[in-house]
């Protein structure tokens, strides 16, 4: 349900943080919940990279839409159509130099205005050079 | 998968009404649950989970039919399927009193109901262990109680119904 368009190729140098820029695009009909959902039993969008050259600083989230649905009696916090998100990341201390992959992964729960799917994990492949 | 994008409603099929997949599972309470043991009485099978929210529109409903055509020889039975299991599931349940039994269920029984990609997803199965209605995604409150009082209209077969036990033999006058 979500489209991750593959992200430019990043430099970054040993200890210092940079920028990688997702492109997201759900599915036409769908939605997903946004980061921080408007109730705790749903299920919220999350970027990690739990076992990649790279480790995460922060990861920024657009500002979501709030959207009421037929079964929900206040709006929720969604996410819907093409929107980006930025992790600020850097090297972890035994990555080697140069051309090199992070696989990230993306955690995202998506539903249409009467249905849901199961959440779902999918891989992210980040190039990045290190200097 | 777009075909999930809005509510479906598969009705009584022309063909010969397919049966419903047999399972064995344990509620929340401890009981075993068999579904083949409701033959004669109407079943609401609903698959649902605690992460989606059109189920939780539907959950209430669910309460009042139960207490509403319990004594007609109906029993509705909710299979959650969040992957973590009770861990998930207690919770909700120990906020919201849901008086029929919730079991978890997997991906072996979702492939037998035709995958359950959708939540929530509903089948109707008649007196006989048939099912009658399959509804994906979120549907009328009225869909689903026309569903059920057309059914309980329905007399069971006298034959099959005799060679049942509990729970099956309730209400089928």
């Amino acid at each position: 349900m979500i489209a991750v368009q593959s992200p430019a190729n990043t430099s970054l140098k040993k200890g210092e943080v940079a920028e990688v820029k997702l492109r997201l695009e759900v599915k036409p009909g769908y939605h997903v919940n946004s980061n921080k959902p408007a109730d705790e039993y749903l299920i919220p969008l999350k970027l990690s990279f739990d076992t990649t050259p790279l480790e995460s600083v922060s990861v920024h989230f657009p500002p979501p839409k709030m959207e009421k649905y037929p079964f929900s009696e206040k709006p929720l916090s969604v996410y819907s159509g093409a929107f980006e998100i930025v992790a600020k990341v850097k090297s972890k201390p035994d990555a080697r130099s140069g051309m090199n992959f992070a696989n990230a992964k993306l955690r995202y729960q998506a539903c249409t205005e009467n249905a849901c799917l199961p959440p779902k994990t999918i891989d992210v492949r980040i190039p990045f050079e290190l200097f | 998968m777009a075909a999930y994008c809005t509510a479906q409603t598969k009705p009584a099929p022309t063909k010969p009404l397919k049966q419903a997949a047999d399972f064995t599972l344990t509620d929340a309470n401890g009981k075993v649950v068999k579904l083949s043991a409701y033959k004669g009485k109407v079943v609401l099978l609903n698959f649902w989970a605690t992460w989606c929210g059109p189920c939780k529109i539907e959950i209430p409903w669910f309460i009042e039919f139960d207490q509403k055509y319990k004594s007609q020889g109906f029993a509705v039975l909710g299979i959650a399927m969040d992957d973590e299991g009770w861990d998930a599931v207690r919770p909700h349940l120990a906020k919201n009193k849901i008086p029929y039994s919730i079991m978890i269920g997997n991906e072996a029984l979702a492939d037998k109901y035709g995958g359950v990609e959708s939540m929530p997803t509903t089948f109707i199965i008649d007196r006989e262990g048939r099912i009658v209605t399959m509804h994906v995604g979120l549907v009328s409150k009225k869909d689903y109680s026309d569903d059920i009082e057309k059914l309980l209209a329905k007399p069971g077969s006298p034959v099959k119904r005799s060679a049942v036990g509990q729970p099956s033999a309730i209400g089928t006058k």
